[in-house]
């Protein structure tokens, strides 16, 4: 059977569609967890992760500019207000380890810091 | 029959009284006639703090600490802050009025020669903005009997950075100074990484010390961690003094960075301040002392 140029074409699409599809199910398929930042907390504060289990922390700021710094895991970014960060996160070793603020904030900022938990 | 500085500094470390930086480094060539002095650090005083628990005696700690300092047997040529002069607060009226009465208070020491630099909690929400109002620049140099000071800010960002701009002035204050200079740098935060899970860091304090390391003769005195601690990058030592408010746990020791709870039994304990004397072994000698002036 003769295949048409359009035709062609429109499998080509679907492959190219199939091997973006095949992108976004690996990328989804790495555990988002919304973090939120506000005077003066982490929300959730304790988050709980699988050794080696690669995830997504989605990181929005609802008042003012914050810092994450997760200093075990050398994972650190700005969270600012309005925009929503992603930053991924290889936890390579079990334990308790604290994440903190490391942006001067405000009078509760030595308050603002939060645990993973990574067995 | 009295007994001179120097040589109740040698006596109180036979006793174990006095830390002398020969097992630390860092020490500069500054002995011989003519570079005898010394000075006193003063730290993280915390103006405005409150929290009976921990220090049921905020307004009084300071100005104790200041009449130790003024009833010293030996007058130190200078007296340094290294920073938290105040407590923070988000309001800005309020900053200035912690301010003022700090300067209020302060005044009260003896000796006209003092020297300031602010902490993240005086500087990092207004980037040093109120400060400079009551104190002037926020890093500056200074030079005293053949040794050169430093002051360097790592607080006016809030992001704990000296930042491109005062790198760049370091370097070229640097780029005069040969490389036997005797060099003391002033700051607030480590410029190493004692403890980054606790803030206890500079983001940028490497790209100092890197400028720092050509030198023979450097030493750090900073504050920030509330307690005496000492540790060498390479040569370079340095030093952290005890605050005047309330003294934090020894770093990771446990699990959270909270002030170590007032003692009614030992008030004031963990409380101080120091005096540094270059002495003639080519070294720091540190006397450390309780807020009452006695030697700790």
């Amino acid at each position: 059977m003769r295949r048409t140029r359009r035709g062609f074409l429109l499998a080509g699409g679907g492959l190219a569609l199939a091997a973006a599809g095949v992108r976004v199910l690996a990328q989804s398929s790495e555990r988002v967890i919304p973090v939120r930042t506000f005077k003066f907390a982490f929300d959730p504060s304790v988050i709980e992760l699988k050794k080696d289990e690669p995830v997504i922390l989605e990181l929005t700021a609802h008042d003012v500019f914050m810092g994450f710094n997760s200093p075990d895991f050398h994972v650190r970014s700005d969270v600012v207000p309005g925009k929503v960060t992603r930053v991924r996160l290889v936890p390579d070793k079990a334990g308790t380890f604290t994440f903190l603020c490391d942006i001067f904030c405000g009078d509760g900022h030595e308050s603002m810091h939060g645990t993973l938990i990574v067995t | 029959m009295g007994i001179d500085r120097r040589t109740f500094l040698q006596l109180a470390a036979a006793g174990g009284g006095a830390v002398f930086a020969s097992s630390l480094a860092g020490c500069a060539s500054l002995g011989g006639a003519g570079r005898e002095f010394h000075f006193v650090q003063l730290s993280d005083s915390h103006w405005g703090f409150q929290g009976p628990a921990v220090n049921p005696d905020p307004r009084g700690t300071l100005p104790r600490a200041i009449d130790a300092v003024n009833a010293l047997g030996e007058k130190p040529d200078f007296i340094v802050f290294t920073g938290d002069l105040t407590n923070t607060t988000d309001d800005p009226d309020e900053r200035r009025r912690r301010l003022a009465e700090f300067k209020q208070v302060v005044a009260k020491l003896e000796n006209p020669h003092v020297r300031f630099m602010p902490g993240e909690h005086d500087a990092s929400l207004d980037r040093g903005e109120a400060w400079k109002e009551f104190f002037g620049e926020t890093h500056y140099v200074f030079d005293h009997r053949g040794v050169h000071f430093i002051v360097i800010d790592n607080v006016s960002d809030p992001a704990a950075r000296i930042g491109e701009a005062q790198l760049a002035w370091l370097k070229d204050d640097l780029s005069r100074q040969p490389k036997d200079q005797p060099i003391v740098v002033f700051t607030h935060r480590p410029l190493f990484d004692l403890m980054p899970q606790w803030d206890w860091t500079t983001r940028d304090g490497a790209e100092a010390i890197a400028m720092l390391m050509p030198f023979q003769h450097v030493t750090v005195f900073y504050g920030h961690i509330h307690q005496e601690h000492h540790h060498r990058t390479e040569h370079i030592a340095h030093h952290s003094a005890k605050s005047l408010i309330f003294p934090l746990p020894i770093p990771g020791s446990v699990p959270k960075r909270e002030p170590v709870k007032w003692d009614a039994q030992a008030p004031y304990r963990g409380l101080g301040f120091r005096e540094a004397e270059p002495d003639r072994r080519e070294e720091w000698a540190l006397q450390e002392y309780l807020v009452s002036g006695r030697p700790a």
